[in-house]
C-alpha cells in the first residue's frame, strides 16, 4: 500500500522544523482580528443576564439612538422560523427539540444566550449601546445540577416533558451473568467536573457580502469550513457555491474552535441584512460564557473481576451534564464516556449508559479526549482501588487485563442508538506499558510510594489509554504541479495550531518524491477543494495525509501519461525525478517543457475505521497534607502512533496535551452558583497552567505497529496523553495518602478539594 | 488626544480617545497586529510589549499613557532577513504551536534576558509564568528561552534589529 512512497522517509518522520513558525514568531500572522476590510462595522452581541426565563420582549430603542449604531438584530428579523444550529453528528430525531436557535426568541436558558446583536461603526461604540438593550425576561427557576433536573418540576422544554434528553448505550458480551458469577465487584460513584477547551486566540469572524455577485464571505472558520458552509447556506437560504469560508491563522481549537456557533450565522447574516462589511471578534468573558464547555459528568460504576484480577464486567450509569441545548457534537462526549470506558482493556462485558442532561448551564461540545478523559478517569480509579482490595499489584493488574496482540483486531462495545461498531485496530499494549514502565524508572520511584519526605507525601500510578482517530468518511485533495516546477498541495483538512503546513509538505514532499521547498500546502478554506472535512478526532494527519498520497499517485500517472510519448515509451516505463522524466532508453524531458502547462489531479481518502493510537502514562506526585497542594513531580508517557510524520511536532503535541489534561485534573473549573451565574468568568478565576505549574514533563512516542487501515500506517495522535490524566493523577494522589485511605472520586483535585479528603478520611 | 511615542525605531504620533487601550493604539492605528489580545484583563500576558526597557501588558496600558516612552513590539525584534537566535531557539524546540500566545512569549523572554542574561531555569519559569499557552505545555518553551541565552550575553548577537 506504500507505493506512493517508493524513497521512504527522505522527509517523513524527520524532525522538520515549521514553515508556519518563521511568520508566528515575527508577529506576522494573520488571525481573525487582523482581517479588516473597508467600510466595516463592528458587532457585539448582547446576551442573556438571567439563566432561565421567559423572553417576553426586547427593547432596543435607546441603542438604536445612539449615534453610530447601524442595527440592532433580535430574533424577529429572522421572520415567523427562527433558524437553529443543526445536529452536524448523531443527527437523531429525538435531539431535534434540544437545538439552540441563533437568538432566543420565547425563552432564554442560560447565561450568555445571545438575545440581539449590535452593529455599529466602532466595537466601542456597540458596547456602548449594550448597556441601553432592555430585555423583559420573567425569570424562571433555574436547573444547575442533575438533582434539579431530574425532579422534573421546572422543565428546559416544555414540550418535550422531561429534562433528559437521550440515553446512549454501551453493551457487549452479558454483563448481568458476568456480575452474576464474579468473585469480587465494588461500586463506586464518580464526578468530573465542568471545563473546557479555553484556546487562547478568542473566536472571531468578518463576514462581507457581495451584493452584485450575491456572494458570501467568511473570514474566521476554523475546523470544519465545508460541514459549516452547508450548515450556512441552509439557514441563510444561500446555496453553497455563494459563500467562501477563508480560513486564517488560527490561535488553538482542541475540539471547541470551529464547531458552528450563534455567531457564525449572525455575523454573516449581519453582513448581508446591512450590505456592509461586519466583524465580531469575542471578548474572554464573553468566550467563557459561550463557546463550548465540556466534560461535566457523573457516573455510578461498578467493576466485576475474578479473585486473582482478571476483569470481567464494567456496568454502570452516567450522567453527562450538557447545558441548556444539543449543539452541533453534543452527544459525543457522552456516547464516548460508554463506548470508551473500558479503553485498553479486555473487559469481556459491558452495560453502560450515559443519560444526556439538560440544564441551565452554557451548552458542552467536544474538548480534546471527549468523554475519553471523563471515562478514563473512571475506569483507571477503579482498577486501582479493586487492585488495593484484591491485593494485587496495581501494574500487574494492569498488565492481567490490557488487550494483547493476538487479540487484535479487539471489538469495543457496541452503541446505540445510532449504532456504531468500532474496534482497537492494532497494537501491542503490553510492550509500550513496559517501556513505559522502564523509562519511567518505576521499579526506583515505587519505592517512594506512601512515603512522608520534607513535608509531603509520595505517589506513583500508571494508566494505559486509547485514542481513537482517523473519523471518515473522507478527505480530499488536489495537487498542481506549477509552470515553475513547484508543487501546490489544496487540501479539505484545517489547521488548528498543529503545524498541518509542515506535516503535510513533508508527507506531499515524500510522495511526489520531490524535496521539502518544492511544496506549498494550502488549506481549510473551502475554494480549494470540491470538499473536504477538516480537523477532528485526530484526523487530519492520517485522512489528509493519506488523500495527499493518492492525489500524488494519481497526478504522477497523468504525468507519466502526458510524457510517455514524446519519449517513445510506455506510461508505466516512464521515471519521474524532480521536475525530469526519463524513459527506458535514457531519454530525458524536462516535465514542464513537454507539458507546458500547469497539471493537476484531485482524489478522496475514503476510510470508515478508525484507527487507535495507544499508550502508557505514569506519574509521580507529592501531597502536602496541611495544604492539599499537589506538586506534579514527574510525567512520563510512552505512545505508539504507527507511523511518525513529525517527531518534533509530535511530542509538542504529547506534551500539550498532558500538561492541558493536568489542568482538568488539578485547577480548572467552571463554578456556577445557584442562580445559573457563572462565577468563574476570568483568566483570574479559571485557572489554567503556567510555565511554573508543571516543569517535568516528557513523552516518548514509538512506531511499533502501523495502522492497516491507511497508506501511511499513521494513527491520528492530536488528542493523546490528556486522556488518562485525571485517572492517572487521582490514582498517585490516593498512592500517595495511602495511609489516610483518602480515594479521590472526584476532580479536580484542586488543594482545598484535597485537603477536605484528607480531613474527612481522618475523622472516619 | 495627541500622543506621541516611539515605536520599533519610528517616531509616531497618534490622536486617540483617552480611552483606548495601548494594545488597541498599536493593532488597529498603526497596524501592529503581532500584539495580540487574549484576555483583555491583564491575565494572559499575549499582548506584551516592551515599554522603556520593561515587558509591560498593553492591553492594561492606556495609549495616552504611553506618552514620549519608546516602544518595542515583536516586529521590532524581527528582520526580514533570518530569525533572531531567540526566535531560531522556539522554532528549533518547537516552542509554539498555534503561534497565538508567542508574540508575548518572545517580548517578555526578550525583556528578562536582556537584563539577565544567565537567567536559571526557575527564573525563566518564574517570569513566563505570567504568560498564558494553553498549546506547548511550557517545557518547549522554557527549553528555547534557556537556549538563546548565550546570543544575549553577547549582545551583538542578540540585536535583531
Ligand atoms: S490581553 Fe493583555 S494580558 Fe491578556
Ligand atoms: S502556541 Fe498556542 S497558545 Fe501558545
Amino acid at each position: 500500500m506504500t507505493s506512493g512512497m517508493k524513497r521512504g522517509n527522505a522527509l517523513i518522520g524527520q524532525p522538520i522544523e515549521r514553515v508556519e513558525d518563521l511568520r508566528f514568531l515575527r508577529g506576522r500572522g494573520t488571525f481573525v482580528a487582523d482581517v479588516n476590510r473597508e467600510g466595516q462595522l463592528h458587532a457585539v452581541i448582547y446576551r442573556s443576564p438571567v439563566a432561565h426565563g421567559l423572553l417576553r420582549s426586547v427593547d432596543a430603542q435607546a441603542a438604536l439612538n445612539l449615534p453610530g449604531v447601524h442595527a440592532v438584530i433580535t430574533a424577529q428579523d429572522f421572520g415567523a422560523d427562527v433558524p437553529v444550529i443543526p445536529l452536524r453528528l448523531q443527527p437523531l430525531p429525538e435531539l431535534v427539540p434540544f437545538r439552540q436557535p441563533m437568538l432566543a426568541h420565547d425563552k432564554v436558558r442560560y447565561v450568555g444566550e445571545p438575545i440581539a446583536i449590535i452593529v455599529a461603526d466602532t466595537a466601542a461604540i456597540a458596547e456602548d449601546a449594550l448597556d441601553l438593550i432592555d430585555a423583559d425576561i420573567d425569570a424562571l427557576p433555574p436547573i444547575t445540577d442533575r438533582a434539579g433536573a431530574e425532579l422534573g418540576d421546572v422543565l428546559l422544554f416544555d414540550e418535550h416533558g422531561s429534562n433528559s434528553a437521550i440515553e446512549w448505550n454501551a453493551v457487549r458480551g452479558d454483563a448481568e451473568a458476568a456480575f452474576a458469577s464474579a468473585d469480587y465487584t465494588r461500586r463506586e460513584t464518580f464526578k468530573v467536573q465542568r471545563h473546557a477547551a479555553l484556546f487562547m486566540e478568542p473566536r472571531g469572524f468578518v463576514a462581507e457580502w457581495n451584493a452584485n455577485e450575491e456572494k458570501l464571505t467568511v473570514w474566521g472558520v476554523a475546523k470544519v469550513a465545508f460541514a459549516n458552509r452547508t450548515i450556512l447556506a441552509d439557514t441563510m437560504a444561500l446555496s453553497e457555491n455563494q459563500i467562501d469560508m477563508v480560513e486564517v491563522d488560527v490561535g488553538g481549537g482542541f475540539g471547541s474552535r470551529g464547531e458552528f456557533y450563534p455567531e457564525d450565522f449572525l455575523i454573516p447574516f449581519a453582513a448581508r441584512h446591512l450590505n456592509r462589511p461586519v466583524k465580531w471578534i469575542e471578548d474572554r468573558r464573553e468566550h467563557l460564557l459561550a463557546a463550548n464547555h465540556a466534560r461535566e459528568l457523573e457516573c455510578d460504576v461498578e467493576i466485576a473481576a475474578t479473585k486473582d484480577g482478571k476483569i470481567i464486567g464494567l456496568r454502570g450509569q452516567s450522567w453527562a451534564n450538557i447545558g441548556a441545548y444539543v449543539r452541533t457534537n453534543g452527544s459525543i462526549a457522552p456516547r464516548n464516556a460508554a463506548q470508551f470506558m473500558s479503553g485498553a482493556y479486555a473487559i469481556e462485558n459491558i452495560q453502560l449508559t450515559t443519560t444526556s442532561i439538560t440544564t441551565n448551564k452554557t451548552p458542552t461540545g467536544t474538548y480534546r479526549g471527549p468523554g475519553r478523559f471523563e471515562g478514563d478517569f473512571v475506569r483507571e480509579r477503579l482498577i486501582d482501588l479493586a487492585a488495593k482490595d484484591l491485593g494485587i499489584d496495581p501494574v500487574e493488574m494492569r498488565r492481567r487485563n490490557l488487550v494483547s496482540s493476538d487479540q487484535m483486531p479487539y471489538p469495543l462495545a457496541t452503541m446505540t442508538p445510532f449504532e456504531s461498531v468500532t474496534e482497537l485496530d492494532s497494537g501491542d499494549n503490553h510492550a509500550l506499558f513496559d517501556q513505559c514502565l522502564a523509562e519511567f524508572d518505576w521499579s526506583e520511584k515505587v519505592k517512594l510510594q506512601g512515603k512522608l519526605i520534607d513535608g509531603r507525601y509520595h505517589g506513583v500510578s500508571i494508566g494505559c489509554f486509547i485514542e481513537g482517530g482517523a473519523a471518515g468518511p473522507s478527505e480530499n485533495a488536489r495537487i498542481v504541479l506549477e509552470l515553475d516546477g513547484s508543487y501546490t498541495v489544496y487540501l479539505g483538512s484545517a489547521a488548528v495550531g498543529q503545524g498541518i503546513q509542515t506535516i503535510m509538505a513533508q508527507i506531499a514532499g515524500d510522495a511526489l518524491e520531490v524535496p521539502f521547498d518544492r511544496v506549498r500546502v494550502l488549506h481549510g478554506s473551502t475554494s480549494h477543494v470540491k470538499s473536504g472535512f477538516g480537523s477532528f478526532h485526530s484526523r487530519s494527519t492520517v485522512m489528509g495525509g493519506s488523500a495527499i498520497v493518492l492525489t500524488a499517485e494519481a497526478l504522477k500517472d497523468k504525468i507519466r501519461d502526458a510524457v510517455a510519448p514524446t519519449l517513445g515509451c510506455t506510461p508505466t516505463e516512464v521515471t519521474l525525478d524532480g521536475g525530469n522524466a526519463s524513459g527506458p532508453s535514457g531519454g530525458v524531458v524536462s516535465i514542464m517543457e513537454v507539458i507546458g502547462e500547469p497539471i493537476e489531479a484531485e482524489a478522496a481518502f475514503l476510510n470508515k475505521k478508525y484507527t487507535y493510537a495507544y499508550g502508557s502514562v505514569a506519574a509521580h506526585v507529592a501531597v502536602d497534607p496541611k495544604t492539599g497542594q499537589v506538586d506534579v513531580l514527574e510525567i512520563g508517557s510512552t505512545k505508539d502512533v504507527g507511523r511518525m510524520i513529525n517527531p518534533l511536532t509530535l511530542n509538542g503535541q504529547s506534551v500539550g496535551s498532558i500538561v492541558q489534561g493536568l489542568g482538568g485534573a488539578l485547577l480548572e473549573h467552571l463554578v456556577y452558583d445557584k442562580e445559573g451565574q457563572l462565577l468563574t468568568g476570568t483568566l483570574a478565576d479559571y485557572l489554567l497552567p503556567t510555565a511554573g505549574d508543571f516543569p517535568n514533563i516528557h513523552s516518548t512516542v514509538v512506531e511499533l505497529k502501523p495502522s492497516p487501515l491507511n497508506p501511511l500506517g499513521a494513527k491520528g495522535a492530536g488528542e493523546g496523553e490528556i486522556i488518562p490524566i485525571g485517572g492517572i493523577i487521582a490514582n498517585a494522589v490516593a498512592a500517595a495518602l495511602v495511609d489516610f485511605n483518602v480515594e479521590p472520586l472526584e476532580l479536580p483535585l484542586s488543594p482545598p478539594n484535597v485537603w477536605r479528603l484528607i480531613e474527612t478520611a481522618q475523622k472516619t | 488626544m495627541l500622543v506621541k511615542f516611539n515605536v520599533n525605531g519610528d517616531t509616531v504620533e497618534v490622536d486617540v480617545e483617552p480611552r483606548v487601550s495601548l494594545a488597541d493604539c498599536l493593532r488597529d492605528v498603526l497596524h501592529l497586529t503581532g500584539t495580540h489580545l487574549g484576555c483583555e484583563h491583564g491575565v494572559c500576558g499575549a499582548c506584551t510589549v516592551i515599554i522603556d526597557g520593561e515587558a509591560v501588558r498593553s492591553c492594561l496600558t492606556l495609549a495616552v499613557q504611553a506618552d514620549g516612552a519608546t516602544i518595542v513590539t515583536v516586529e521590532g525584534l524581527s528582520n526580514d532577513n533570518a530569525l533572531t537566535p531567540l526566535q531560531a531557539a522556539f522554532r528549533k524546540h518547537h516552542a509554539l504551536q498555534c503561534g497565538f500566545c508567542t508574540p508575548g512569549m518572545i517580548t517578555t523572554a526578550h525583556a528578562l534576558l536582556t537584563e539577565e542574561p544567565d537567567a536559571d531555569a526557575e527564573r525563566v519559569r518564574d517570569v513566563l509564568s505570567g504568560n498564558i499557552c494553553r498549546c506547548t505545555g511550557y517545557v518547549p518553551i522554557v527549553e528555547a528561552v534557556l537556549e538563546a541565552r548565550a546570543a544575549y550575553a553577547n549582545p551583538d548577537k542578540a540585536d535583531a534589529s
